[in-house]
């Protein structure tokens, strides 16, 4: 038994553990439990690791810088953890996407550096003796690639989220022919690259793949984001298992591997919720395909007060919410929880529907309640909710619009068409919670604001709960 | 303006076109109204009632607009004043020669019966809201005539099995001929040649029995059309097979505009248990069961008794009056835009397109066709974008075996080492796949944040990159470790307090 196998046999435990982690997080009970098993997998691994650089005679300098820097990311990451909103997880999320991404860049440039720039290191000559050297080239080469995008593409996402830069779509002239072109180019330079790897190929590699990140995310609207976040969850991921295979470590293999299918199959997801295929959403928003919405006659919409909706919810039996991202714009999210309380101590139920992509992140809606304290047991899923709005007496939009759209179910022609949304309509009221009638993200007109059983509750969602609140 | 609202003259009829609670709606919508004396006697409403409810006891002849349940008679029609309007159920399809009597007159003609079945429409439906009635009323003449219980029973007199009941066509009045068997006890099967209806039956308790034929229907108009010979060979089958088993069954098939279809045969009925019953809902337009006789009830040699009374929603008369107001009502919303009590007919929507017989002594019938889908909403967008459509499976196992030979190649090709992290990397992929695919979804935003922590693993190999003598590479590794552990602590922390904010209630 050497320091070396101790080492192999850690990572397999922490490999599991980090398995065991996700796998727990499938239910609520279970899901601190794995939280925790995950913290245990990472302590093991870092410890075995220390171990070894250890063993291979680092220097004390070295194991100095190591422990500093452990130090300060640790102390750093535990600020912004405990600082964060909850409105402000995306754009967390975004950030610790590009931190992955950079690392996975500056773990790729010094496999470079220690073997192919070494010239004739022990390094290089063991791999040269096994025959993968080649091998070893096309790794750094892919992993700096995938590391360098998921970064500046986390960065642009983190600045779109965080409102620093504009949310609407990029639109370069021949944008597909970009991205494209930068893979082609890529994988060119791959070739040339393993035949004879060369300090320039790789910045001209890191520099395309920055670009392309950049490029890849500005081009993407700020409601199709749930979709550009788990799709960058999944790159992080992705550049992690590149790490794996460059460093040949199974952990990092294995984590990454985990961490990039966690990511696709999330952005499986949101794709299914808004009936668009993931190249579609990386093609670009939805008004390229559908062109302006077209002028057509609605009817009048209906306006009500907050003491109208009051008595309506007063004498309702049952009551739905369904927020959107509206309500964490207008940080409403604490005033809706405590009209909840209010409301279920009345003897009232009041449920809340939420929508797969609600929100600028998978999940978003579901944190932002508990963090309001609302139980997650009346917290439903779209799937879970639908049917059972024919029995509602009122159902409260807040900030939600194409999640709520009924031409998504009428309108062959409309660009949302064949999107699942929430049945709102079936309901005997619904009132919506809107600053204007402006249309939502999609640009589509929302035919149930002219419906018959709908009226409009105009203003910032988070005042009009809490007028509603006092007339309770 | 004032609006009237005559005594039927048609005999027998029980139904009125006002009631005071609708009196006091249109009273609201600026009208006023004048009652004709004994207007709602049959219906059980008074005189006094209406009077109640704002209306006024008179001649209603004379008013601007004229309510009546059926076609005014021809004296009626010429005591009308020069411009009214009148709005019945006119059936301006079957009687040419009503339509042409009233496009001789100065007046303007409105059939409630010719309302297009479009959603918004649905509330001046009158052949909906009275097939309603009907259908309910259908299996309380079955019953009534039916010598058992429709509910099995196990008493201590001993057990009872439960009425079949069969109900031919799921319209309206079909569906509400089940919800009522069925709420009574019955076993309740249906059948209908547009599959589309085959849910709404499940929902309200009846089996639906499809007749397995090349041409199943969609409808473009909401209501049925006649069926190709195929079809009717087939079905004709399943009706026999059913007449032998069932103890009720409640025809209600109707075409508009033609005679309705013979579907049960003398002979069917012959092989039914006696003590069954009949109820022929299309009695009226000639029936859809041979033997039929309108607006009687009959028994059979072999004892099995035809219904085919025609006034089945009559006989709800103050259901059937309420309903019948309220879409009169619902139609005069539609046409007093203003709420001022001034009729307003707008030529350009469809549904005042589509009821309109007469405009001003001009006959305007038959209208433009509205194209609607009774199909359920969601079959429509699939049908639109067939870009959703799952991929045909040739294609899909032609991509799965795509995938599995690049793989091969690959994985042959490569070195040992390289093969075993190949081979890991890949299960890694499908045990993360079906993992994650478990996870709740509102736990979705936790799931990224450890995934984030977890994904700080990288530092692994900065750590083993830091401190071996060169000065570039361990300045890269540094910062790769800072970035690494933000993501490690930070990730963990956040989704610990994330976690920690989900209570149950």
């Amino acid at each position: 038994m050497t320091i070396e196998s101790i080492a192999q046999s850690a990572y397999l435990v922490a490999a599991l553990l980090f398995i065991l982690a996700l796998a727990s997080l499938s239910k609520h009970e279970s899901a601190k439990a794995g939280n925790t098993l995950g913290i245990a997998g990472m302590a093991i691994a870092l410890v075995a690791t220390i171990a070894l650089a250890i063993d291979r005679k680092v220097e004390p300098m070295g194991l100095g810088l190591l422990a500093v820097a452990m130090v300060i990311g640790a102390l750093i990451g535990l600020q912004r953890a405990r600082r964060v909103e909850m409105t402000g997880m995306p754009e967390l999320i975004a950030l610790l996407h590009s931190f992955v991404g950079l690392a996975a860049v500056l773990v790729g440039w010094n496999g470079y550096l220690l073997v192919e720039g070494g010239g004739s290191s022990e390094e290089a000559l063991a791999l040269a003796a096994q025959g993968t050297l080649g091998i070893h080239h096309a790794e750094v080469f892919i992993g700096v690639f995938i590391g360098a995008v998921t970064f500046t593409g986390s960065i642009v996402a983190y600045l779109k989220l965080s409102g620093r830069a504009s949310s609407s779509p990029l639109m370069l002239p021949g944008k597909n022919f970009l991205n494209v072109g930068a893979l082609v180019v890529f994988a060119a330079l791959t070739v040339w690259f393993v035949v004879s790897p060369s300090l320039w190929l790789l910045i001209a590699v890191t520099v395309i793949a920055l670009l392309l990140g950049i490029h890849l995310v500005a081009s993407i609207g700020g409601g199709d984001m749930p979709v550009v976040v788990s799709m960058l969850n999944s790159y992080s991921g992705w550049a992690a298992a590149a790490s794996g295979f460059l460093l040949e470590n199974d952990l990092l293999i294995v984590t990454g591997a985990l961490v990039g299918s966690s990511g696709a199959y999330l952005s499986y997801i949101m794709c299914r919720a808004m009936n668009r295929s993931f190249i579609s959403v990386i093609a670009g928003g939805f008004g390229i395909e559908a062109g302006p919405a077209e002028d057509r006659d609605y009817g009048e919409h209906r306006e009500v007060t907050a003491e109208q909706v009051a008595d309506m919810l007063t004498s309702a039996e049952s009551v739905i919410i369904t927020p959107g991202y509206g309500m964490a714009v207008a940080q409403a999210q604490y005033g809706v929880a405590e009209l909840t309380r209010k409301l279920r101590d009345q003897g009232i139920t009041v449920r809340f529907g939420i929508h797969p992509v609600a929100g600028r992140l998978p999940g978003h809606m579901n944190v932002l309640l508990a963090e309001a304290k609302v139980p997650y047991d009346i917290v439903l899923e779209m799937d879970e909710i639908n049917d059972d709005f024919s029995d509602t007496s009122v159902v409260l939009v807040i900030g939600a619009n194409d999640t709520v759209n009924p031409a998504a179910m009428d309108d062959p022609n409309s660009p949302i068409a064949g999107m699942p949304v929430l049945r709102v309509w079936e309901s005997q009221n619904v009132i919506v919670f809107k600053r204007s009638m402006a249309s939502g993200y999609a640009g589509v007109q929302n035919p149930l604001f002219f419906r018959d059983n709908s009226a409009m509750l105009f203003g910032d969602a988070k005042d009009r709960v809490e007028d509603i609140l006092r007339a309770l | 303006m004032i609006i009237g609202v005559v005594t039927e003259s048609n005999a027998g009829e029980t139904r009125v076109a006002a009631t005071p609670a609708t009196v006091v709606q249109l009273t609201t919508l600026g009208y006023e109204v004048v009652v004709q004396s004994g207007a709602g006697r049959a219906a059980s409403f008074s005189d006094e009632a209406y009077a109640e409810a704002g209306a006024t006891v008179g001649d209603p002849l004379a008013a601007d607009i004229v309510f009546g349940v059926n076609a005014p008679s021809t004296e009626q029609l010429d005591g009308l004043r020069p411009g009214a309007t009148v709005i019945s159920i006119l059936s301006p399809g079957l009687k040419p020669e009503l339509v042409e009597d009233l496009g001789r007159r100065p007046i303007t003609a409105l059939a409630m019966d010719a309302v297009p079945r479009i959603s918004r429409a649905q509330s001046l439906d009158v052949l909906s809201s009275m097939a309603n009635i009907a259908g309910y009323r259908a299996v309380v003449e079955a019953a009534h005539a039916f010598g058992r219980f429709f509910t099995g029973q196990v008493t201590a007199a001993g057990k009872v099995p439960p009425a079949k009941v069969l109900v031919v066509g799921a319209g309206v009045a079909g569906l509400a001929a089940i919800g009522a068997a069925g709420s009574m006890g019955a076993i309740v099967r249906a059948t209908d040649p547009r599959p589309e209806v085959a849910d709404q039956v499940k929902s309200l308790g009846g089996d639906y029995l499809s007749v397995e034929a090349a041409d199943v229907e969609v409808s473009a108009t909401g209501y049925a059309k006649e069926m190709s010979d195929d079809y009717n060979t087939r079905a004709e089958a399943l009706y026999r097979e059913q007449a032998k088993d069932v103890d009720i069954i409640i025809t209600t098939a109707l075409i508009p505009g033609r005679p309705a279809p013979r579907l049960i045969t003398a002979d069917m009925v012959a092989s039914m248990k006696s003590g069954s019953v009949i109820v022929d809902m299309a009695a009226s337009n000639g029936g859809n069961v041979e033997g039929t006789v309108p607006g009687e009830a009959i028994v059979t040699d072999n004892g099995v008794t035809i219904v085919g009374y025609t006034d089945l929603a009559g006989r709800l008369a103050a259901q059937s009056s309420q309903l019948y107001g309220t879409n009169l009502v619902n139609l005069m919303k539609l046409m007093t835009p203003g709420k001022d009590g001034e009729l307003v007919l707008d030529w350009d929507d469809v549904v005042q397109r589509a009821i309109t017989v007469v405009r001003n002594g001009e006959v305007s019938w038959p209208p433009p066709a509205v194209q609607v889908s009774a199909a359920p909403a969601a079959a429509a967008p699939v049908a639109a974008s067939p870009v959703k459509q799952p991929p045909p499976p040739s294609r899909r196992w032609t991509l799965i075996g795509i995938g599995a030979l690049a793989l091969f190649v690959l994985v042959a090709a490569a070195p040992e080492a390289l093969r075993v992290h190949l081979t890991v990397f890949a299960l890694a992929i499908v045990i993360g796949y079906y993992v994650i695919g478990n996870v709740h979804h509102a736990l979705h935003t936790p799931l990224m944040s450890v995934t984030n922590a977890i994904s700080g693993i990288i530092v692994v190999g900065a750590l083993l990159q830091i401190g071996h003598g060169d000065t570039v590479i361990t300045a890269l590794s540094f910062v790769a470790i800072l970035l690494a552990s933000i993501n490690v602590f930070g990730g963990f922390a956040v989704t610990r307090r994330m976690l920690s904010m989900f209570s149950r209630s």
